[in-house]
This record gives C-alpha cells, structure tokens and sequence, in this order.
C-alpha cells in the first residue's frame, strides 16, 4: 500500500514538525526547540493515542492547507484554532478543536488561523514521519536540524505519515485555553544590575509583546529597563524563560529555539507552570510581571503539571 | 572551585567559577562538565559550560533545586583528566568582500589593516566554549592591540563562515545569523556538521585555533 501523505497548497506563516525536544546538546550550541505550548501538543497526541513524543504539525497564526493525497487519517487540532474540513465533494464542515476526525484520500484540511493565540498543533494518529537528530525530530530552522532538512514546511511540500490505515475512534475533551493576568518570575542572576525605579516598573508596569517575536525569543516594550552597574556580561548559558535587558532597555524573553548562551544581564526567569501560556501571547497584547520565590514556582509547576495530568487522563 | 551556587529560574542551577577569564578557570568549567556528564544525575537534560560559569537545566518533573544542588556539590573532578589540546587550521579569506569591519577596526585602533591582519593571524587562540548557534566557538585570546568592543548596533545578518572579533575574544559564525562582532574575514570551512551526530563540532572547548590565510580563488574552490 502506497504511504500516506500530506500536500501542502498552502505553507502557512511558520509550520514545522515538532515533538517534546532534543536535550543534552546545549553546550553545542542547539536549543531544546520541541513544541513550544506543551500542553496542547500532548492534548493532540493523546486524543488520537499517540505516546507523548510524537512529532505534531506546529504552526503559528495562519495555519497551512493540506491535502491529504493518499491513505486515510485520524487527526485533531489543538489550540484556539479556526479551521475547516473540505471533503472531495467540495463539502465544507466546520472545524472543532479538541476533537477527533477522519480524513479520506483527496479530503482537504485549511487551517484557516489560530484565534486570539499564535500556536496550534495538528497531530494524526501513529504521528507524522520524522528526520531524528540527537534523539528528535523538531525543526530548528536556524541550525538547518531535524525533518524536513531543518526548514519550516513551503507550499508543495509532503508530510508523511507513520501509517496509512486508519482505526478511528472518536474522542473529544472540553478543554479551554485560559488566559492569563500575570506572568510569573523569579529574579534574574543579575537582577542587581537594574536601578531601583526599574526594578519597580518591571514588577508593576505593562510591558506589550511586539511583532519581533518567535520560536527563538519574544521582544517586549514598557518602560526602558535602566542598567547601572554593565550593559554586557561575559557571555553564559541560557534557558528558556530568561529575560535578558540589552543595553536599549527593552526585554527579550528566550523561548524553545533561544540561542544556547547570551552576553546580556538577565533581570528575570519566567516560572516554568507559565511557559504555555507566555507563548500564545499575541503582539500587541500586553502583560503584567509578578515576582514569585523559588519555593512558590516549584509547587506552581507541580500544580499545572497535576492539571495536565488530569486533562491526559480524561482521554480515555 | 564554584564560588557561588545558585538557581536560575526554577529548573536550572548556575554555578559560578569567578569573574574573570582564563584558561585555568574554564578548564575547572570542563572538569565539572565532564565529571557531571560521568555522574549522570537524574533529571538533567542539559549543561552548558561557558568561560567561567556552568549551567545545569533539569526536569522540574524529575528533581528539585535543593535535591540536584547537593547532588552537584557532591562532585569530585580531581581525577578528571582533560583531554589533550587538538590543533585546529582554520583557513581564512580577507578580501574585501569579507572583511566588514577591517577598515573600522583601521580607524578606531590607528593600526593599518595589513598591520591587523597580520597581529589576528601571529596568534594561536585558545578555545573556551561552543554555542549561541550550532558549533560556534568562542576563541581567546587575541592581541591587547586589537581589542574593541561590539558593533553599536548589531548586524541582523552576519553571513556564515564570518571571522568575528571583539573584547579579547574571536568567534567563526557557523550559521547566518543576527550579531555585533567585528568581522574580519570569512572561512569556507565546515565547522557544524549534523550528520556526524558522534562528533559534531570541529572545534570543541580546550582545542587550539590557527587560523591561516588563503586567497579567493582557493576560498571559491574550497572542497571538503
């Protein structure tokens, strides 16, 4: 039986294939990457049965169109995503995240945008077929690593899947993607570096995500951050979630593709239990920090991650 | 040899060797990557060492700060020898297509560009650490003469195989990529290679760079 496969009519603004990340590899250089809204990325995955490392589609705003030009799939759309099924019939039925649907040879599935959010996934059951770097197959477009030659998918290209028959179960969940009023932080290793006035703005002032923003970072504005001991740092490791101030004192916050290490003084660390929510942030939207301790940060993620939990087990 | 331990963010801890940058310092940065790598602590997924600071990320899942902390602490690296420096030839275009900043660097340093030239490549440089894209190295340390500091405003495209200099330190862009060095040249060479997943890098940490010059002609016919 010949393999089954998507076409792409339309690529989308960034489409790539992503699974839970490539680890260990830092100190050469390559980030995480992985899907940058877990939670929604393992929703996907369970719904149509899939283990939790599975490679998904991931793509941000405009979605792509896809054909499905051979075999039969069992797929579903996570996110706040707007979409629609076009049949071979032309038949058009509208899209509902969160649940589970069948797609024969020749259907169509135009992933029209993400609504109020930038990041949605697509996952099909038995997941699509991957080019494995160290362990995963996430696309790093700026290393050229992982499927598809390392580059976000372009109109034209295939996306194969792992199985080309399918045994569709129908399954939903209610699932509602809050937003959130504050992001919470941890204090930076140089968070001394910033004068006192702009350590207050930093805790009680809105600062709006603008449009640089992407899988490697998300660059805010607000009130300028002023340094007053050194604008550069000898240059050292990053994680995702630290803001760094360069010296025109507007914040950058690294995300799942961030640069593996940076020279700029770091003012803050976004809390792990708040990575999902951060990233579907709109530019244009604006946020309010909250500096939280240590302590407090570990029970937040053991408590997000206990509601993840919940939600997986619901998918039965 | 860590001075001061702490935590960055809730899932990683920073080690700190000291402020400053030397070779002895960052090879106490090795010892503890590598004796960290043989240990192999539960829940860690990733350290990177730098000049004189070492970060350890770990699966918030797995283990907590206070629980890893220990674990760290607990590490002995007398025993850890590093390995032998490797020489590294690094071939090296200075046309001017290449050399960006060569004629800045002439201005601000009141050097002649044959004379800084000539200063870059007399040296061999010592490499302290890889990363911020895929096998870049860090290299030091170059000429007291030579030292100035980044571009006021980045580049938001370096080409790749860029030869970067600022502060003490050269870099090799291995990817197109946002930057504010000073370039100087431009190497045909790979020095990221992801299908050899063993050994990926050319230049690793503690090897020693030489960087040699080759006409344009021999940069257009580069073949490896």
């Amino acid at each position: 039986m010949s393999e089954a496969y998507f076409e792409i009519l339309r690529a989308g603004i960034n489409s790539t294939l992503q699974d839970e990340g490539r680890f260990h590899q830092y100190h050469i250089g390559l980030p995480i990457s992985g899907a940058i809204d877990k939670r929604n990325y393992l929703i996907s995955n369970h719904l149509v049965g899939n283990k939790s490392n599975t490679a998904s589609l991931e793509f941000a705003y405009q979605g792509p169109l896809l054909k499905l030009k051979s075999g039969r799939a069992s797929v579903v759309i996570t996110g706040d995503v707007i979409f629609n099924i076009i049949r071979k019939n032309s038949e058009i039925e509208e899209g509902v995240c969160y649940q589970t649907f069948s797609l024969n040879q020749d259907d169509q599935l135009d992933i029209i945008s993400t609504n109020k959010s930038v990041y949605g996934y697509l996952s099909v059951q038995k997941g699509f077929k991957g080019e494995y770097f160290w362990g995963s197959c996430s696309i790093h477009t700026k290393s050229e690593v992982g499927s598809n030659k390392g580059k976000k998918f372009s109109i034209n290209d295939k996306i194969f899947l792992n199985q080309s028959e399918i045994n569709h179960n129908s399954k939903k969940i209610d699932y509602f993607n809050s937003k959130i009023e504050f992001i919470r932080i941890l204090k930076g290793t140089n968070f001394d570096y910033f004068s006192d006035k702009s350590k207050k703005d930093f805790f009680s002032k809105e600062f709006t995500i603008t449009k640089l923003t992407d899988r490697m970072g998300m660059r805010i504005k607000g009130p300028k951050i002023e340094n007053i001991v050194d604008t550069n740092i000898k240059s050292e490791g990053l994680i995702k979630g630290v803001i760094q101030v360069p010296s025109d004192g507007d914040p950058i916050i690294m995300l799942s593709d961030h640069g593996t290490i940076g020279g700029y003084p770091k003012i803050g660390v976004v809390i792990s239990a708040d990575h999902d929510k951060l990233v579907q942030l709109t530019p244009g939207n604006t946020v309010k920090f909250k500096l939280v301790e240590l302590s407090e940060a570990e029970k937040l993620f053991q408590l997000y991650n206990l509601e993840t939990k919940t939600i997986l087990d619901q998918i039965k | 040899m860590i001075k001061n331990i702490s935590n960055l963010g809730d899932s990683a801890v920073y080690c700190d060797f000291g402020d400053k940058v030397t070779k002895e310092i960052n090879s106490n940065v090795i010892k503890y990557f590598e004796g960290l790598k043989k240990n192999k602590i539960l829940g860690i997924t990733n350290i990177t060492p730098s000049y004189n600071k070492l970060i350890i990320s770990y699966d918030l899942e797995k283990i907590r700060f206070d629980q890893i902390k220990n674990k760290i602490l607990e590490i002995k690296t007398e025993d850890i020898n590093s390995d032998e420096n490797k020489i590294i030839k690094i071939p090296v275009c200075t046309d001017e297509e290449f050399c960006l900043d060569t004629e800045r660097l002439s201005k601000k340093l009141k050097l002649d560009i044959g004379k800084i030239l000539n200063i870059f490549f007399n040296k061999k440089y010592f490499c302290y650490m890889t990363g911020f894209i895929a096998g870049m190295p860090f290299l030091g340390d170059i000429d007291k003469a030579l030292r100035l500091k980044r571009l006021e405003t980045p580049r938001v495209k370096v080409p790749k195989g860029s030869i970067g200099i600022t502060e003490q330190f050269s870099n090799i862009y291995t990817y197109e990529s946002p930057g504010g060095w000073n370039i100087i040249g431009n190497t045909p060479t790979k020095i990221f290679d992801k299908l050899n997943q063993d050994n990926p890098l050319k230049i690793n940490p503690g090897d020693i760079v030489e960087f040699y010059e080759i006409t344009k002609t021999e940069y257009l016919n580069w073949n490896e």
